[in-house]
């Protein structure tokens, strides 16, 4: 494949190098240095070794990594029935399946943990397993649908053929190959259960904390930056560790997946997959609990059912708990997150195409460049959200127009957020365009923007619209950054929610819950927007 | 299909408006910052009236609790985000004032009441309100079971009320950390863990926040949860006020700690002349007369009538507990462990 690999000619690394200016100067300025700048206040302090080597810190890292490690786990059980659902079976509601699967990732974390607390009070750790479990169902049956509707089932065929069980077959034909979609999906789920904080926060009561919840309390609370900083240092470093293991398992899936043809596989079906799918609709009634919960809670009044939740959302809560209605909550949630993904958009394309063609360079340099940079890009995810929003108000001043008090920062923060996850979906399918193609076309005449046009851009339209439409869900959903930056004038419904719910009042309660159901309804269309409109294989994690 | 996608995609990316350009407000001169924390509402009226008064618009900027909103402004001192501040309580004062966060300002309305509360002799802070946090009990349910509601820290460590208590975690919950104080300001140092043994030993429920104990395990609020005594605040009641215009729920007023919130000129203020005029703003009347409905507080000014109904459902606590600001911030993070490896947790 040597030859393959044609060398960088200047003109084209002087438009790499433009190309790749945008991510690495939107990453710098937006999350290393407001990270940094944190970072170096605590180191300052002094003590921060003493706060390694305190056991305190090390027992929460071990329980962090406990639950995340259960949480996953539970995910990925949960996860591949309904991928199987995904990826093979061709019965009614199987569209159903992939929108109602995705709704969980835009619930407010509080509003979900406060579900959770409803349906186990005393829970303790398994009400923070489940939840988190909950929250990354989609994450793993995504991933690993978007595999196994590629996997030729024509080898398990015939396994079958010579004798073996259904369940042989399964496992010793289908699941070594889904294995790296498996231990991608469940490293960025991992990811997620390792970060989560609402959840553990609510849940874990007075009992239980993790590193995140703990860098939330030293740095919010008691201003204990030195500490933050400590558990930051130990949390950034199991992320990257978690991001090396998901790194090589998509590295065997890429040589996997070059074996295989595309193929229509879905059918009805049949015998004990019967079984598989029954799981299916178990995991799905599970999913949906929660769901259903709080949609009970926006109709049930003291005095019985009522609309007046609904209603409320076209005010501002009793005495003006909000700024703005309801309704306006949520066309700002539309707007910032059309804002963000726009963002994500460009950065994270012009991202994952530097990386792509980083790595189709020849050479160590190029190929250690790319995945650097691919490992960059995903620790947004690892960092927490206090840490990167008190960074900006120690750093955003330094630009021109004072930053940090700008109506543009949550957008920004939330690109921050998404852009990983494009990058992740996109990088897959440019990665798996036929080089030859490139050649061809240079061959003919086309310049490298030609070539872009022409080959990659086409090519990858689709899984750019639907990376656009995950992204736009998941800006639609944060909350963390969001929360510190918002200004009341133009807070998102996530934001909306949570002052609503922080205060006493019956209607009040109401109209928080009733805004959920209509987060859920905006993302329940905009997924079922991407299905219609993107690739409906929403690529690797 | 994919045409019409992207066509589709850009009407609705136009619908819902790309606001990527455009948005900044920085018209100088007449814009004043208010830095405050989540729980700031006030009439949109009274604040047009009073740039209406004296040509100052404000900007609000929300900064997390009262926590966060102390330390965004000690972390941003050098060059502060605002003008003007209002949320830090009493609970944070000493960190705000040690770090110079505020300059001196005494507001011509600073003896209609708030100078009652002040916190130091510079005057860098003037009170603004006060957050009294009390047990709430759910009358009804202690009428129902026929059994006297408790009234006073004795009670909840009472066998007969074993297992109806819930409090918040004092290191992530505000009203938590007024409670423990309220405890530590009634048994001093040597007896608040004593006292929290016991409440321990008859049965006290801990959650990390107020949504979840006021909301969820309270049978006093809408959620009906399991436990009819829960650590809120002094207002709490004026907001389960039944059809029959009777209040469902009652504060004990022997068991309330005092959290004053306070508003000051940040050092390095832009435009400090008019930063001191939000200061009067906020310590007026026009404004004092509404932090009750729209905030759930008191007003630190005197002879501001309350909304109706709050005479008999929430009334001011009279003898609150307090504790000076500066022992506060000295011993919390002790306090909060020492609480903590009490509770077991």
């Amino acid at each position: 494949m040597a030859f393959a690999a044609r060398p960088v000619r200047p003109v084209a690394r002087a438009g790499l190098g433009l190309l790749a200016l945008v991510p690495v100067a939107f990453l710098v300025v937006f999350f290393a240095w407001p990270v940094l700048a944190i970072l170096r206040r605590g180191f300052t302090g002094g003590g921060v070794a003493a706060a390694l080597v305190d056991g305190e810190t090390w027992r929460l890292a071990g329980f962090t990594i406990g639950q995340a490690a259960a949480s996953t786990v539970l995910a990925v059980l949960a996860g591949l029935p309904v991928a199987f659902v995904l990826a093979r079976v061709r019965l009614p509601g199987a569209g159903l399946v992939r929108t109602l699967v995705l709704v969980p990732f835009v619930l407010p974390t509080v509003v979900v943990g406060l579900a959770f607390r409803a349906l186990w009070p005393d829970g303790g750790v398994l009400s923070i397993v489940l939840a988190n479990a909950f929250f990354n169902v989609a994450v793993v049956a995504r991933t690993v649908a978007g595999l196994w509707s590629h996997l030729d089932s024509r080898a398990e065929d015939a396994a079958r053929a010579l004798g073996a069980s259904r369940w042989r077959a399964f496992r010793s034909v289908t699941l070594p190959s889904l294995r790296p979609a498996i231990l991608s999906g469940a490293a960025v789920a991992f990811l997620f259960c390792a970060t989560s904080f609402g959840v553990v926060l609510v849940l874990g009561g007075a009992r239980f904390r993790t590193l995140e919840t703990e860098i939330y309390l030293r740095t919010e609370n008691l201003l204990d930056l030195t500490g933050a900083a400590a558990l930051s240092l130990v949390q950034i470093t199991a992320v990257l560790a978690t991001l090396f293991i998901g790194a090589v398992a998509r590295r065997r899936r890429e040589t996997a997946l070059k074996l295989r043809a595309r193929k229509e596989t879905v059918r009805r079906p049949t015998g004990g997959e019967w079984w598989v799918v029954g799981a299916a609709v178990a995991v799905l009634g599970l999913l949906l609990t929660p769901i259903v919960a709080l949609l009970l809670r926006s109709l049930s009044t003291a005095d019985g059912w009522s609309l007046a939740g609904y209603r409320a959302l076209a005010t501002t809560g009793t005495s003006g708990t909000l700024q703005v209605s309801g309704w306006d909550a949520a066309m700002n949630s539309l707007r910032t997150a059309t804002d963000a993904t726009v963002l994500a958009l460009l950065i994270g394309v012009a991202a994952a195409a530097v990386v792509v063609t980083l790595r189709r360079s020849p050479g160590r340099t190029s190929h250690g460049l790319a995945e650097t940079m691919d490992a960059a890009l995903m620790l947004p995810l690892g960092v927490s959200a206090v840490t990167v929003g008190f960074g900006y108000l120690v750093t955003l001043d330094a630009l021109p127009g004072d930053l940090r008090r700008s109506p543009l920062l949550v957008p920004l923060a939330q690109a921050l957020v998404v852009i990983p996850l494009i990058v992740r979906i996109v990088l897959p399918v440019l990665r798996s365009i036929d080089d030859r193609l490139r050649q061809a076309a240079a061959t003919l005449g086309a310049g490298p923007v030609l070539v872009w046009r022409e080959i990659d851009i086409p090519l990858t339209l689709r899984s750019i619209v639907s990376a656009a439409g995950f992204g736009y869900v998941v800006a639609l959903g944060e909350f963390g950054a969001t929360s510190f930056l918002a200004r009341p004038q133009t807070p998102t419904l996530p934001v909306a929610i949570a002052s609503l719910i922080s205060r006493p009042g019956e209607l009040n309660n109401q109209m928080a819950y009733a805004a959920c159901a209509l987060l859920m309804l905006v993302t329940a269309a905009a997924v079922v927007l991407i299905d219609r409109f993107g690739s409906g294989r929403m690529g690797e994690f | 299909m994919l045409r019409t996608s992207l066509v589709l995609g850009l009407v609705a990316a136009m619908a819902t408006g790309c606001t990527l350009v455009g948005g900044s407000d920085d018209n100088a001169e007449s814009t004043v910052t208010l830095v405050t924390h989540d729980s700031f509402a006030a009439p949109q009226q009274v604040l047009d009236a009073f740039q209406q008064q004296t040509g100052i618009k404000l900007e609000i900027l929300k900064k997390g609790d009262a926590g966060a909103l102390t330390n965004s402004l000690v972390l941003t001192k050098a060059n502060p985000i605002g003008d003007v501040a209002y949320g830090v309580d009493s609970t944070f004062a000493s960190r705000a004032l040690s770090e110079g966060v505020f300059d001196s300002y005494t507001s011509p309305e600073a003896d209609r009441g708030p100078q009652r509360y002040a916190v130091d002799s510079e005057h860098r802070l003037s009170a603004v309100d006060l957050g009294d946090v009390c047990v709430n009990v759910d009358s009804n349910w202690f009428a129902e079971k026929n059994l006297p509601a408790p009234t006073s820290y004795e009670d909840l460590a009472d066998p007969r009320y074993k297992d109806l208590l819930v409090v918040e975690n004092p290191a992530t919950s505000s009203p938590g950390l007024a409670f423990l104080l309220g405890t530590i300001a009634k048994y001093g140092e040597q007896g608040w863990q004593d006292y929290w043994t016991r409440l321990k030993n008859n049965g006290v429920k801990t959650v990390s926040g107020w949504e979840e104990a006021y909301s969820q395990d309270f049978s006093g609020s809408s959620g009906k949860g399991p436990r009819p005594i829960v650590v809120s605040y002094a207002s709490s009641p004026a907001a389960e006020i039944g059809d029959d215009g009777k209040p469902r729920t009652k504060a004990l007023l022997d068991t309330c700690y005092r959290q004053v919130e306070y508003a000051g000129v940040l050092t390095g203020a832009r435009q400090p002349d008019k930063a001191r005029k939000v200061i009067d703003f906020l310590l007026s009347q026009q404004f004092q007369t509404t932090v009750a409905e729209n905030m759930y507080v008191y007003p630190a000014r005197q002879g501001v009538d309350l909304p109706a109904g709050w005479a008999q459902a929430a009334p001011l606590p009279p003898n609150p507990a307090t504790l000076p600001s500066d022992q506060v911030g000295g011993n919390r993070e002790r306090w909060i462990e020492q609480w903590r490896s009490l509770l077991g947790q």
